[in-house]
């Protein structure tokens, strides 16, 4: 069986008068039903670019985009990159939603929870207002708030951040979708409230046997919901595996230094953080050779000038781990471990 | 060793206009309701809790941005709740303030110097060897290159501005410095280098912080003693060793479980204690303990009377009927 989501050597650049940003560049990754994916990766890094283009949200008229992102439903295949935009726009809001990371300014103030939960239901299923309304409290109620005929009629204001995240669930989840793409969807909750958002995603997600695609930098979250993580750095995918890999065997020095440089709740630690020094480059004026060898302790140990003059390729380093260096994995394990 | 704050029973109340715009009712949000807390010189006191909980309120209050309603601040064993502006300032080099958005709080239209520089201009201080030597120092003390002393905010990253504001605070050689959420808003790799700054900074200049943040795997790093806040009221005070191996608060425990460990097999494994609800609204807390609306331990006595703070160890204190 094909995966559900294939994305194949995906690109995204903008033209800017400084010059052209390569936002995202040459992205490929796989997603099946009830899986879930994590792209981890630091501001700029191009994750949200990344999954712009797979919902087909950018503008066509102002952005470079090239590759293919197939989505395959049961009775088609749509490459969402060369469809029309008609096309696309049926997939979204059906076949595929997200879920933004902001509650409170992605949700409309003026219209009630009810209605905006319905509005995409009454679309694809031609119901009528009342219709709506009584999936949208179907919904809200699935979504575990309390009194859903109450609270289908108020307005956003009237819930808390963590409410609101469960709007936004609810109004994503309304048509059914194969695939949740969730771009930072607790960043802006208080720790209590991002763990019950993040159950409502998992239970969600075995009920509807749902691919999610979770977009995060908070490598706690990653370590507790993800199957598989992709490792992004400026545009680039520098490491795929599954999760277990990417903790215990992570085989790209960027990985370690992020898994290295973060305080851990669960560990005492009086000694200072192992930080990566530097910051990332500027996606206009790329490095010729690794995008990370700037900022990169392990460069030391691979011969001449290899790490500035060649872009390592994204290879197998273990069976279903790839990674971006010039470096094998049993190198870069024992580096890890004299760092640490 | 002696404490260079002390806060005693501190309180600040907010009042609001209740309900429509023009609405005339008052209503009163206890934004920090009777906080006892001290730092100690050299220390760093760690003050969690999540938004809404009144942290930021008292790190504002301690520094008198903000008039307290009740209690006291005793600062260096002066007490100076009642000091008026002209009595605060030249108090106000000894503490300073680092905030959480670097990208806010430095004036766009100032270059890095003159931003520094007011700082000397407002206490009329000449440091030896020139202002702009002294500034160069200070960037280069804080990791950045002292030759972009005329730069403005905009040619920063993340990460340097909120060293430009580490910067801006250290130039009057303070004592205490309330850091509100100073790594709140960088990203993974950059946050461990502020926090490393912070941490050699303290050595080098004996300096006491008082640490706001909601992230407690940061605060944990950083902290000597960490104090849990819940709806303007300490939950739990304790050594940061006490506190994150043996919480005894309900409510501390529950938030240290919420957190999640960048560990897959310790996540699997991990049974989560999931609270109920959110954040009962600080215009209305709940009646007895704040906390009884989501803690799973309450009965009727939480429900009516509000908890007694209960020393359990010379070091460690909480505020529950039932404690764990």
């Amino acid at each position: 069986m094909k995966p559900f989501l294939e994305v194949k050597d995906l690109s995204v650049a903008f033209p800017t008068p400084d010059g052209l940003v390569k936002a995202a560049d040459g992205i490929s990754f796989e997603l099946n039903q009830g899986e879930t994916l994590a792209i981890v990766g630091e501001s700029g890094s191009g994750k949200s670019v990344t999954n712009l283009a797979i919902m087909g949200l950018h503008n066509r008229a102002k952005t470079q985009i090239s590759g293919s992102v197939n989505i395959n439903l049961p009775d088609r295949s749509i490459d969402v990159i060369s469809s029309t935009e008609d096309e696309v726009r049926k997939l979204r809001g059906s076949a595929i939603s997200m879920i933004f990371q902001d509650p409170m300014s992605s949700l409309h103030p003026y219209y009630s929870v009810g209605d905006q939960i319905s509005e995409a239901w009454r679309i694809y299923n031609k119901g009528s207002k009342s219709d709506g309304i009584k999936r949208a409290t179907e919904m809200i109620d699935l979504v575990g708030i309390p009194d859903a005929a109450k609270r289908v009629r108020e307005f956003p204001h009237q819930f808390s951040g963590g409410m609101r995240q469960r709007v936004m669930i609810a109004m994503a989840l309304v048509n059914n979708p194969k695939l949740i793409i969730a771009d930072e969807p607790t960043t802006a909750l208080d720790v209590t409230v991002q763990s019950q958002i993040i159950q409502l995603l998992r239970d969600m997600q075995k009920e509807f046997n749902m691919a999610i695609l979770l977009v995060t930098h908070d490598l706690g979250v990653v370590a507790e919901v993800a199957d598989r993580v992709c490792v992004m750095y400026a545009g680039k995918i520098v490491e795929q595996a599954k999760v277990d890999e990417i903790y215990y065997r992570p085989a790209q020095p960027y990985t370690v230094g992020l898994l290295q440089s973060i305080p851990r709740v669960d560990q005492l630690q009086g000694k200072r953080l192992n930080a990566i020094q530097g910051q990332p480059p500027s996606l206009i004026n790329l490095p010729k050779g690794c995008s990370f060898a700037e900022r990169c302790e392990f460069k030391k140990h691979v011969a001449g000038n290899l790490c500035t003059e060649v872009a390592p390729a994204l290879e197998e380093k273990a069976d279903q781990h790839f990674a971006r260096c010039h470096l094998s994995a049993a190198q870069i394990q024992d580096l890890a471990m004299a760092a640490k | 060793m002696a404490n260079i704050l002390e806060l005693e029973n501190l309180s600040k109340y907010f009042t609001t206009t209740g309900g429509g715009a023009f609405s005339r009712r008052k209503g009163v949000v206890k934004a920090v309701d009777g906080v006892n807390l001290t730092v100690a010189e050299g220390e760093t006191v760690g003050l969690v809790g999540e938004s809404g909980c009144g942290k930021t309120t008292v790190g504002r209050t301690v520094i008198k941005l903000y008039e307290p309603t009740a209690g006291k601040i005793i600062f260096e064993g002066e007490d100076i709740t009642k000091y008026s502006r002209s009595k605060m300032k030249p108090l106000r080099s000894k503490m300073q303030m680092i905030f959480q958005d670097p990208f806010a709080s430095l004036n766009p239209r100032k270059t890095v110097g003159s931003i520094i520089q007011s700082a000397f201009d407002i206490h009329d201080v000449k440091p030896v060897g020139g202002s702009e030597k002294e500034i160069g120092n200070l960037l280069e003390r804080v990791g950045l290159n002292p030759e972009h002393i005329n730069r403005f905010p905009h040619e920063f990253s993340g990460g340097q501005r909120q060293r430009i504001g580490i910067a801006r605070a250290l130039a009057l050689k303070p004592k205490l410095i309330v850091a509100d959420e100073p790594v709140s808003a960088l990203d993974v790799s950059i946050q461990a280098q502020v926090v490393n700054l912070l941490d050699d900074l303290q050595e080098e200049l004996k300096l006491s912080y008082l640490f706001i943040a909601h992230d407690l795997s940061v605060v944990q790093h950083i902290s000597d003693r960490v104090v849990v806040m819940y709806l303007g009221k300490v939950m739990e005070e304790a050594t940061t060793q006490d506190l994150f191996t043996n919480p005894r608060h309900p409510y501390t425990k529950a938030l240290l479980s919420a957190v999640p460990i960048p560990d897959p097999i310790i996540e699997r494994k991990r049974e989560r204690i999931i609270l109920k609800g959110d954040l009962p609204s600080p215009m209305n807390p709940p009646s007895g303990c704040v906390f009884n609306t989501r803690c799973w331990k309450a009965t009727d006595i939480c429900r009516t009377t509000a908890p007694q703070v209960l020393q359990i160890s010379p070091k460690h204190s909480l505020a529950c009927h039932f404690p764990e």
